[in-house]
């Protein structure tokens, strides 16, 4: 139970974080400080290997990931907290627009944010829940074997999805041939 | 650790996640605030799977995180292009379909 109000502790705060801080480094890294909180609720309940693929995964790759596309766009404006506005090809920008936090109607969004949380826990809390049963049966081999049997089909079309990202990833970003940039 | 504390705790990353969502500009936060969204995902399908002894459960979340970087992929690369046609990453700036 420490452990588990010590996690908790941890994704609240990183997320937290993670939509307030102005600087978009520090919002990245408070990401990766809920997604270590998260592995370790994952190893609260007993998935070994959820816990390190996420480590491994989002950690290791969607996190640096994230942090390369802050740091290619650190000179945009809308970016960094600036206080002069470079005008842009599409003209000047409002200064109101600056700052990676910059935001617009945080009183209706934080209401709209605490309504989605009550409504869910309302609905959700007085529920007749059976007990966590106390011994797993869901082991590794046993995932392993379901993701080839029952899960076929979708494990066959992720590898399919994974072509397709990847393939218009390089596309889209790549740069156009006969283009300054 | 209960049931309700730990839907509790998802429901509130979710809820932060939707505050992320509603208030940030920048395209690269709002990909931030999208991932706490999965994580909350994530986290409900690893207890439900926990919960009814289901090994489903966990294969659900392996296929979100594996989602989860394909959209951190898509979206890097759309950043990128707005970035280098629009020089800003403003996601309300970006109205123009062609650039």
């Amino acid at each position: 139970m420490a452990a588990f109000v010590l996690f908790a502790l941890v994704i609240l705060t990183g997320a937290v974080w993670v939509v307030t801080l102005r600087n978009l480094f520090r919002a990245a890294l408070s990401l990766g400080l809920v997604l270590f909180g998260v592995a370790g609720v994952f190893l609260l309940l007993e998935a070994e290997f959820l816990a390190f693929a996420q480590i491994l995964v989002y950690v290791g790759a969607i996190l640096t990931l994230l942090v390369f596309a802050i740091m290619l766009t650190a000179r945009a404006p809308g970016a960094q907290p600036a206080a002069t506005s470079p005008p842009t090809k599409y003209g000047p920008i409002s200064p109101g627009t600056f700052g990676g936090g910059a935001s617009r109607q945080q009183g209706p969004a934080a209401l709209a944010a605490a309504a989605v949380f009550v409504l869910l826990t309302w609905a959700t809390w007085r529920l007749p829940w059976p007990a966590m049963p106390a011994d797993h049966t869901a082991t590794l081999p046993a995932l392993g074997q379901r993701l080839v049997t029952a899960w076929v089909l979708p494990f066959e079309v992720i590898s399919l999805v994974f072509v397709a990202v990847i393939t218009g990833a390089v596309a889209i970003a790549a740069p156009r041939r006969g283009r300054q940039n | 650790m209960s049931v309700q504390l730990v839907l509790a705790l998802s429901n509130a990353l979710f809820a932060v996640g939707v505050y992320g969502l509603l208030t940030r500009r920048n395209a690269v936060a709002l990909l931030l605030a999208v991932e706490l969204l999965l994580n909350a995902a994530a986290l409900n399908f690893v207890l439900f799977g926990r919960l009814f002894n289901q090994v489903d459960g966990q294969a659900a979340t392996l296929f979100i995180i594996a989602l989860a970087a394909c959209e951190a992929v898509a979206g890097l690369a759309i950043v990128i292009n707005l970035f280098r046609t629009a020089q800003t990453v403003d996601a309300d700036a970006a109205s123009l379909l062609k650039g």
